[in-house]
């Protein structure tokens, strides 16, 4: 189903970049470039390679996955992006402008309005409650435009009292809850972080994210620190939050199931280079280098290969419009022994096969709502294979892959799952 | 047979250089720092006349209720009310009402300059490079030390004891406002620079407020040094349950030490529980009991 987008719009786009880490990373920029190797260098002049030469264009709308082991550079190439972290070389365009000519106000502008990050361990503020959490992100931004008073001090919580604490106040506490309930907290508003589970922390993490609208959203190992089950659930919820608000978002991962699960586009580093990057069958099917396919050989095959990516083509005929003669000779005609049977929106109704034919059964006469045809079980085409499994292994006929419609784009026999399952890229 | 050690330089014209270039300070410089510091000793008289104008019955219920409001428990907070009537009882209410002024300005005083220096302290490696070893020799100067300059300045009376004893007491309150700060949880503080925080917004909105639990463990230290230098600063003339012990000294009257000793250990004990007690609640407030 992830065909590569051609023609996307670039968001974020990340030129040659180079991070060395060091006394005077300036002087060995020269050797880096030259092609000196990691240990080498930390050997002979006490610098560390964080990032070497990275290229990376980020599409509007996408998420954008950077997997890697750690020490990989990814935590350290996620916040180049905000600024967080000064490249040694290279250029950092967000919406085509440069972010490292931003003087200091443009900057603080920039992360107010339009990025907004999620951390691994969470950061969220132990002495305030969830929806203060929540708050604190659109409050940071109120402030410059607000009565200048500090908020969260002693005197902002003062203020807050006296109801003086700027003009923004009951919107900001609105847009909050709002967000408190999208992630599904409503009812711990007024608690503090450590009475929350991990997975619940990191909502509210997200929700202080999404609450300020900002179009891009940088996620460093968000769910890393989560259980596994939890950590499903979070995915699913942020593709959810990502089909309806459509932001782009870089999400960085040491997993590659989950990096395979929620990517649009899927960056591998290591030691600091790019290996590879693509969608996610892409890396699964053709990877770039033994480093890479090391890395995908251990993949659960079945929840990320989708059913439609695998289906193949078969013969149909029209109910009540063809006859078991044409059936048979459409049989013939094909390599397959399956011919589907639709109705007029192209729904699979039935099966007829070769097998029916050899059996001796009657197969002559119109093909009506009377005719006796193999039952067919379906499978939309967005579904990973692992949950078409239990179907393939119980069904006789191929089962039928349907469009978001309803209606028939292919057929998966059973063989064919299974292949999918085992087959190693070499 | 045992060597001499060597003069190299005339120490004594060194001493005295010092001594006159101080003299000349004093000479000139005294008058104005002393109408520096009168807003000082005015805070102090104004806290000493408040506790001295209460009845001690109202005194005494004030240091239990703050104490139950800090600890929640009912014979903590008796057991400091009684100590403070057992102060009284002693014939001891109005040199601890002085030594308790002293004490609270001393602290509030260092607390006003302190925060700030550790604040400043940690936004800087170098700032921070300098001022440890300043800190340390504070710490390890004997304390009577300090007070031959000030009385200098001032003469004996209440300014040079005041100053002294905030100048003793301060470095705890740096020290650990710098640490806490420094100890701030990194990806908090990265967060907020995510979302565009300013320095300021960082420092009151975050770095502050979670270091809060570490500074208070710096003012309980700074208190209990101030009180430590009372018997010292009442020498100079500040009065107060250490001018009992002096005189307990001079006169050799073993009943008037011991009393204004055990006065000065209640005291302690009452302003250590509260301000403990007080830190612990503001931890579990903060959530970072665990
Ligand atoms: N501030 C720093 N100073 C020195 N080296 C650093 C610094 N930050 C990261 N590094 C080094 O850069 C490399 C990449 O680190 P990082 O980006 O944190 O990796 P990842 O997030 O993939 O685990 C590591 O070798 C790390 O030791
Ligand atoms: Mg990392």
């Amino acid at each position: 189903m992830t065909e590569p987008k051609t023609g996307r719009e670039t968001k974020i786009g990340i030129e040659s970049v180079y991070k060395i880490f060091g006394p005077d990373p300036a002087s060995v920029l020269d050797r880096v470039k030259a092609g000196t190797g990691k240990q080498e260098l930390l050997e002979e002049t006490g610098h560390t390679i964080g990032i070497r030469d990275v290229s990376l264009d980020v599409g509007a709308g996408e998420i954008f996955v950077v997997m890697g082991l750690s020490g990989s550079g990814k935590s350290t190439l996620i916040r180049h992006i905000n600024r967080l972290i000064e490249p040694t070389d290279g250029r950092i365009l967000v919406d085509g402008e440069d972010v490292l000519q931003l003087d200091p106000d443009a900057l603080r502008h920039l992360r107010r309005f339009k990025m907004s990050m999620v951390f691994q361990r969470f950061a969220l503020l132990p002495h305030k409650t969830v929806l203060e959490n929540v708050k604190s992100g659109l409050q940071i931004r109120d402030e410059g435009r607000g009565g200048g008073l500090p908020k969260g001090g002693a005197v902002g919580r003062l203020a807050g009292r006296l109801g003086l604490a700027g003009s923004g106040s009951s919107d900001i506490r609105d847009r909050a809850q709002a967000q408190v309930d999208m992630v599904g907290l409503q009812g711990f508003e007024n608690q503090y972080p450590n009475q929350l589970s991990g997975g619940m922390q990191q909502r509210v993490g997200l929700a202080r994210a999404l609450a300020t609208d900002a179009e891009v959203l940088l996620m460093d190992e968000a769910f890393s620190a989560l259980d596994p089950l939890i950590r499903n659930d979070m995915q699913d919820q942020l593709m959810q939050i990502q089909n309806s608000l459509n932001r782009t978002i870089v999400f960085i991962t040491h997993d590659l199931d989950e990096a395979l699960r929620i990517g649009d586009h899927i960056a591998i580093l290591r030691d600091g280079e790019l290996r590879q990057v693509g969608p996610p069958e892409e890396i699964l099917m053709a990877p770039a280098d033994d480093y890479v396919s090391r890395f995908v050989k251990d993949v659960n095959r079945g929840r990320v290969i989708t059913v439609g990516s695998i289906a193949d083509e078969y013969p149909t005929v029209a109910l009540g419009e063809a006859g078991f003669a044409d059936a048979l000779a459409r049989l013939d005609a094909s390599e397959r022994s399956t011919v589907y049977v639709c109705d007029g929106a192209g729904r699979p109704v039935g099966a007829i096969t070769a097998e029916m034919a050899r059996n001796g059964q009657d197969l002559t006469g119109p093909i009506d709502g009377d005719a006796k045809l193999a039952p067919v079980q379906t499978v939309s085409g967005a579904a990973v294979i692992e949950d078409m499994l239990p179907l393939a292994m119980k069904s006789e006929v191929p089962v039928a892959v349907l469009d978001g419609q309803g209606a028939l784009i292919g057929g998966v026999p059973r063989r064919t799952v299974l292949a999918a399952l085992v087959r190693r890229t070499e | 047979m045992a060597q001499e050690f060597p003069e190299l330089l005339n120490m004594r014209a060194v001493r005295i250089g010092i001594d006159e270039s101080f003299n000349w300070v004093v000479e000139h410089w005294s008058e104005t720092l002393e109408e520096i510091f009168l807003p000082v000793v005015h805070l102090l008289r104004a806290i000493e006349d408040f506790l001295l104008w209460m009845p001690w019955y109202v005194v005494i219920a004030i240091i239990a209720a703050m104490g139950f409001a800090a600890t929640r428990n009912v014979w903590i907070a008796l057991g400091l009310g009684l100590m403070t009537f057992l102060m009284g009882f002693f014939g001891l209410w109005e040199p601890g009402m002085k030594t308790i002024a002293l004490m609270l300005t001393a602290t509030l005083l260092a607390v006003i300059v302190g925060i700030p220096m550790g604040i400043l302290m940690s936004r800087s490696d170098r700032v921070e490079r300098i001022t440890l070893p300043v800190l340390d020799i504070m710490q390890t100067m004997p304390i009577f030390v300090y007070l031959i300059p000030f009385v200098m300045l001032f003469g004996p009376g209440k300014i040079p004891a005041l100053l002294a004893t905030i100048v003793f007491a301060v470095p705890p309150v740096i020290r650990l406002t710098n640490l806490g700060i420094r100890h701030v949880d990194r990806e908090v503080v990265e967060a907020f620079t995510a979302f565009g925080a300013t320095r300021r917004q960082l420092l009151f909105g975050v770095q502050v407020p979670l270091a809060m639990p570490t500074i208070m463990a710096g003012i309980n230290q700074t208190t209990m040094m101030a009180l430590s230098m009372v018997v010292i600063a009442s020498m100079i003339g500040a009065g107060g349950l250490g001018y009992q012990v002096l005189q307990g000294i001079q006169r050799l009257e073993i009943s008037r030490g011991l009393l204004a000793g055990l006065a000065i250990v209640f005291l302690a004990v009452i302003f250590d529980r509260i301000a403990q007690a007080y830190g612990k609640r503001m931890q579990q407030h903060l959530h970072l009991g665990h």
